[in-house]
């Protein structure tokens, strides 16, 4: 018989009454159940415990009309084939967006301090982190870009996985065995965990800020409360998926074990066929994908992003490129960056308080680095010109074995108008204190009149605004 | 009765079945108390939401478009007959694109961000439109590949019609 190795025998295996008609069903799911030991009638009369066991079970094994019943589901698309093909593809996809995600929460170096830190209740969540490298130097351009646009690239493959397993909500009876309803609770959090990351995903990167908490909260805490369902989600049905997918297009017949209660017994007539649904679905992450890349790619290709929040250039020049957050909607005045402004440089006890002036005149360097945001977007290479961090330490007498700075932004208000930046980030020579971009003086709105650039780096530890360094191992 | 079938018929599945599954609970709820604390209910709203956003909002909504759509292709076959026309294709496939496009992009297209131009120094009026020509450009395509497959058509049937003649 075919079923899979960990869920072999599990009363979900035993397909649900052919037709729904109580004569017609009853033979082989409660004929068969027993006689193999597996017992699915049996977990599943008490419900409806009466005096003659057998018709007790009949009774409970009767859905109510509606959806419960397999006729009420006429899609003659639907069957197991269908739902392994959309499967196997979340099977690859949500993997490669799980760990991308994992990797970004890498990026942000939570361990490192406790301002680079949104979750700091994560305790073993943490488990994997690892300071975050420079090198290649596009490489949160390319894992971020992954995630977001993959993410969303998924969304009408989960849909449609969604939809193809629709009557196994209503499945009859609802709760055949312990192990049944401990799977269909795994399943709220597979759905649920999904719908949920997904969902928090989506509007984040369109900065719209509905969900109920901190987006980083909600989005990592989620990821893991999902994955674990989503691994024993793997690990009972793949073996099946994997056989159905062997099977080829041509669904079992309904009612039989091989149909695992998908297949329709009252098809409709068909309007597509089942390669032409998949065909469409495919049809709709190729349309995502191409109105979304462009934000990511950078370049020409931006233009082609056209319903993605980044899609478009918000000025010409050197610094026309992307901003995360303008001066003004976090609150930069004139006078925090004016003629008053100095760069407070600390270390080992010292302080040396520096003019733009003095600033501009130390050695400038030049490093041609993107910036890649968290929500997806990037920008291709952006040619900066500054002081090097490890000329700015060595003001403080830590030149050489630079350790890690704290960086601090005139911003008053918002997340991450701090930053700690580890020993590996200062001392790679391409890490900047920039004051120049593109050959031009930074604009108000790219951090005027000094920002950090680093190689690899997520957007938000380039801090821009920069008013302060502090050089040394965080508190 | 060996101890492992006896459990196989109390549990319904393998041990190896349960012990899977207590695992992803317990990661489930170490990681849950720290997604449920702050704001317990609306995490516990959103979350159950999300679970059954699509199969008792969606997909109750969009199946009922589809069958409202198979039954006025249906009634245009005309002559008797019942059967739906695979012709409802050439609406439900540029109507399934465009309606993806707006379930991912809804906030920026029906301009529910509103501090997204501060945000960006980005213009918030494009997105509606620009949505709306690719809705229009999807639906025109598909009357292209409809007009030319019904001329093919024409042209097959009256090539075989003179060929008997």
């Amino acid at each position: 018989m075919g079923t899979s190795g960990i869920g072999r025998g599990q009363a979900d295996d035993v397909p649900p009454p052919k037709g729904g008609g109580p004569a017609k069903g009853e033979g082989p799911a409660k004929g068969e159940g027993p006689a193999k030991g597996e017992g699915p009638a049996k977990p599943a009369a008490p419900p409806t415990a009466g005096p003659s066991p057998k018709e007790a079970a009949g009774a409970g094994r009767t859905p109510p009309p509606g959806p419960a019943r397999p006729e009420f589901w006429r899609s003659p698309l639907r069957g197991p084939w269908l739902t392994a093909v959309f499967g196997l593809v979340l099977l690859f996809g949500i993997t490669v967006v799980f760990v991308t995600g994992l990797l970004s929460y890498a990026a942000y170096d939570p361990d490192l301090a406790a301002v680079n830190d949104q979750t700091p209740d994560k305790g073993w969540l943490g488990f994997y982190l690892f300071p975050w490298p420079t090198s290649p130097y596009w490489l949160y351009r390319l894992t971020q870009g992954v995630h977001v646009t993959l993410g969303i690239v998924l969304v009408p493959v989960l849909l449609a996985k969604l939809w193809s397993v629709i009557p196994k909500l209503f499945e009859w009876p609802p709760v055949r065995s312990v192990s049944h309803a401990l799977e269909r609770l795994s399943l709220l959090l597979l759905v649920g965990g999904a719908g949920f990351e997904f969902v928090t995903g989506i509007l984040n990167v369109q900065l719209h800020y509905i969900f109920p908490g901190s987006f980083y909260t909600l989005h990592f805490y989620g990821a893991w409360v999902f994955i674990g369902a989503f691994v024993v989600h793997v690990a009972f049905r793949l073996p099946r998926a994997l056989r159905a997918v062997r099977a080829g297009p041509g669904e079992p017949p309904a009612g039989s074990e091989e149909a695992v209660g998908l297949v329709s017994p009252r098809p409709a007539a068909p309007t597509i066929s089942r390669r032409g649904a998949l065909a469409m679905v495919g049809l709709g992450s190729l349309a995502l994908l191409v109105v979304t890349a462009g934000q990511s790619i950078g370049g020409w290709w931006r233009q082609t992003a056209l319903l993605a929040p980044h899609g478009r250039d918000p000025g010409s020049g050197p610094n026309g490129f992307q901003i995360n957050k303008t001066a003004a909607s976090v609150g930069i005045r004139p006078s925090d960056v004016g003629p008053a402004w100095r760069l407070t440089v600390r270390g080992q006890g010292r302080q040396v308080d520096l003019t733009y002036g003095q600033l501009l005149a130390m050695a400038q360097h030049e490093s041609a680095l993107p910036i890649a945001c968290v929500e997806g977007w990037s920008t291709p290479d952006q040619r900066w010109g500054g002081v090097r961090l490890t000329d700015l330490a060595a003001l403080v007498g830590l030149g050489v074995d630079t350790p890690p700075v704290l960086v601090e932004s005139v911003q008053r208000g918002g997340s991450f108008r701090s930053a700690v930046l580890g020993d590996n980030q200062v001392r790679d020579g391409r890490s900047l204190l920039a004051v120049r971009v593109n050959g031009a003086v930074l604009s108000a709105d790219h951090g005027y009149p000094a920002r950090v650039i680093v190689a690899g780096a997520p957007g938000v530890h380039n801090t821009k605004w920069v008013t302060r360094l502090t050089f040394g191992e965080p508190a | 009765m060996s101890a492992p079938t006896a459990f196989r018929r109390r549990y319904g599945a393998s041990p190896l079945h349960l012990l899977l599954v207590l695992v992803s609970f317990a990661l489930a709820a170490y990681a849950g108390l720290r997604l449920f604390e702050g704001d317990t209910l609306g995490v516990a709203v959103w979350f159950v939401g999300a679970a059954l956003l699509h199969d008792l909002v969606l997909l109750p909504l969009y199946s009922v478009t589809d069958r409202a759509a198979q039954a006025l292709f249906t009634r245009g076959a005309g002559a008797g007959r019942t059967a739906p026309r695979v012709s409802v294709n050439y609406v439900r496939v540029p109507a399934f694109v465009s309606g993806v496009l707006l379930l991912v992009w809804w906030p920026l297209v029906l301009r529910r961000v509103e501090h997204y131009t501060a945000a960006t120094a980005l213009p918030a009026d494009g997105f509606l439109g620009r949505w709306l020509l690719i809705t229009a450009a999807l639906f025109a395509a598909s009357a292209v590949v409809l007009v030319v497959r019904t001329r093919r058509l024409h042209r097959g049937h009256r090539r075989a019609r003179s060929a008997t003649k």
